[in-house]
């Protein structure tokens, strides 16, 4: 009977429940590690704005200086690639949004004739890339949740040896920006050498330097590199928990909508078996009460009285 | 006294800001004071105790454990990868630190655990 079709309904709609209360659970720690994340965001970027300014500065101060960082690199020289994804996923479009915009930089630079060197961080951005066949050169993985410091030093130790010595020609990094809590965009960056639009911060005064300019820049590229992928790393941070939050509110929205529907047709299931066996009882009792009202003794209309009875 | 702008910043947050008198702190150089009106100048900061006079005779300190220092448009910024502010130290930490350096003989580590006491009042 129609009773079996009620009892799918009902299992469906309580799976879609349980599932709901995972994401609404899901929904509120995105939302309250936002709050935690942008905090750290506010915290960290005046120390890279400072950091920056000062390098500006530094590059800008009279006295001509040829160092690496202050030149624009070799046409042909090759790049190394920051990409800063997500761990895991249920995050909406956030992990693909980095990747794309990552292979058409790449696709960008190899149709230029420039290698490409893959640092990748975020075991979903590892794992895409690996399995689209490409090489990936170094991968950290278990610091995008609650990047520190110290995650960013890691990094930035396997970038500076080879760009200070030459075999890579730049450094750029793909990764998230937090603008504000309904607006991240991916973006590419230069990490080094020192972009154009920087340089330009810089204020051209005629610095008193301890110790010399040369030897003041081999301390500080490596702390501005660090910091400024500590930023990166702290905006994707709080990009993933955002597009997490979203990606969640939507799907427990749907599971809402979803269980409402299907608690309609449950109903509507139920009250058809109800409808139907009260027809049947109705259309029972009348077919007995003709076969009694017909000559007694006489049998009834096959079948209606005796099913009934 | 005339005073000037001064902000100590740190990767985590800012920790000290406002107007300063007079801010003190060593250089690659040496011991360096910073009055109101300096010249231009950016220089890298050694492991030290910097001390931020505010007039009226307050004094603030804080651990800095190198950086860098900038005077621009009459305007003080310290850099520092890792400082810490009065009250925050870890006095016993800090003694097990230098006890440990002072046997491995690290110079800087030494130097680190050496400030961080001194901002304490513990050394």
């Amino acid at each position: 009977m129609a009773g079996g079709q009620e009892r799918i309904l009902r299992r469906r709609i309580r799976s879609i429940q349980s599932t709901r209360k995972t994401t609404r659970a899901m929904e509120l720690i995105a939302s309250s590690r936002i709050v935690r994340a942008q905090q750290r965001i506010a915290g960290a970027r005046p120390y890279v704005e400072r950091l920056e300014q000062l390098t500006a500065d530094l590059a800008a101060a009279p006295g001509g200086l040829t160092h690496r960082f202050l030149q624009e690199p070799e046409p042909q020289a090759p790049v190394a690639m920051v990409v800063v994804a997500g761990d895991r996923g249920l995050s909406g479009p956030y992990n693909f949004s980095v990747l794309r915009v990552a292979e058409q930089a790449l696709a960008a630079h190899q149709s230029e004739g420039r290698r490409c060197q893959l640092i990748v961080i975020g075991r979903k951005a590892v794992g895409y890339l690996r399995f689209r066949g490409m090489r990936v050169d170094h991968s950290f993985t278990q610091m995008t949740d609650r990047p520190t410091y110290e995650d960013a030093r890691r990094i930035a130790e396997v970038i500076e040896a080879p760009f200070m010595s030459g075999e890579i020609g730049s450094v750029e990094v793909v990764s998230t920006r937090f603008l504000s809590i309904g607006s991240q965009r991916v973006e590419r960056r230069r990490l080094a050498p020192l972009a154009e639009d920087m340089a330009e911060m810089g204020r051209p005064f005629d610095y008193e330097m301890e110790p010399e300019r040369a030897q003041l820049l081999e301390v500080l590229i490596p702390l501005l590199v660090e910091s400024r992928l500590f930023l990166a790393l702290l905006e994707a941070a709080a990009s993933e928990h955002a597009a997490r939050q979203r990606a969640m509110k939507a799907a427990t929205d749907n599971a809402d909508e979803l269980i409402t529907t299907l608690r309609r047709v449950m109903n509507r299931a139920r009250q058809d078996a109800i409808t139907t066996e009260i027809m049947d009882i109705v259309g029972g009792a009348e077919a007995l009460r003709q076969a009694a009202a017909v000559e007694p003794g006489e049998p009834g209309l096959p079948g209606d009285g005796r099913r009934a009875g | 006294m005339a005073t000037f702008p001064f902000e100590l910043v740190t990767p985590e947050r800012t920790l000290l800001e406002g107007e300063a008198e007079m801010v003190t702190l060593r250089s690659a150089e040496g011991d360096i004071a910073f009055l109101a009106g300096h010249v231009p100048y950016i220089g890298a900061v050694q492991t030290c105790l910097v001390r931020v006079h505010r007039g009226g005779g307050q004094v603030d300190a804080a651990a800095v454990h190198g950086g860098f220092v900038e005077v621009a448009d009459g305007r003080l910024t310290l850099l520092a990868g890792v400082a810490e502010v009065e009250g925050e130290v870890d006095v016993e930490r800090a003694r097990r630190a230098l006890s440990n350096a002072e046997s491995s003989g690290d110079e800087a580590a030494r130097r680190r655990a050496e400030v961080r006491l001194e901002l304490a009042g513990a050394s």
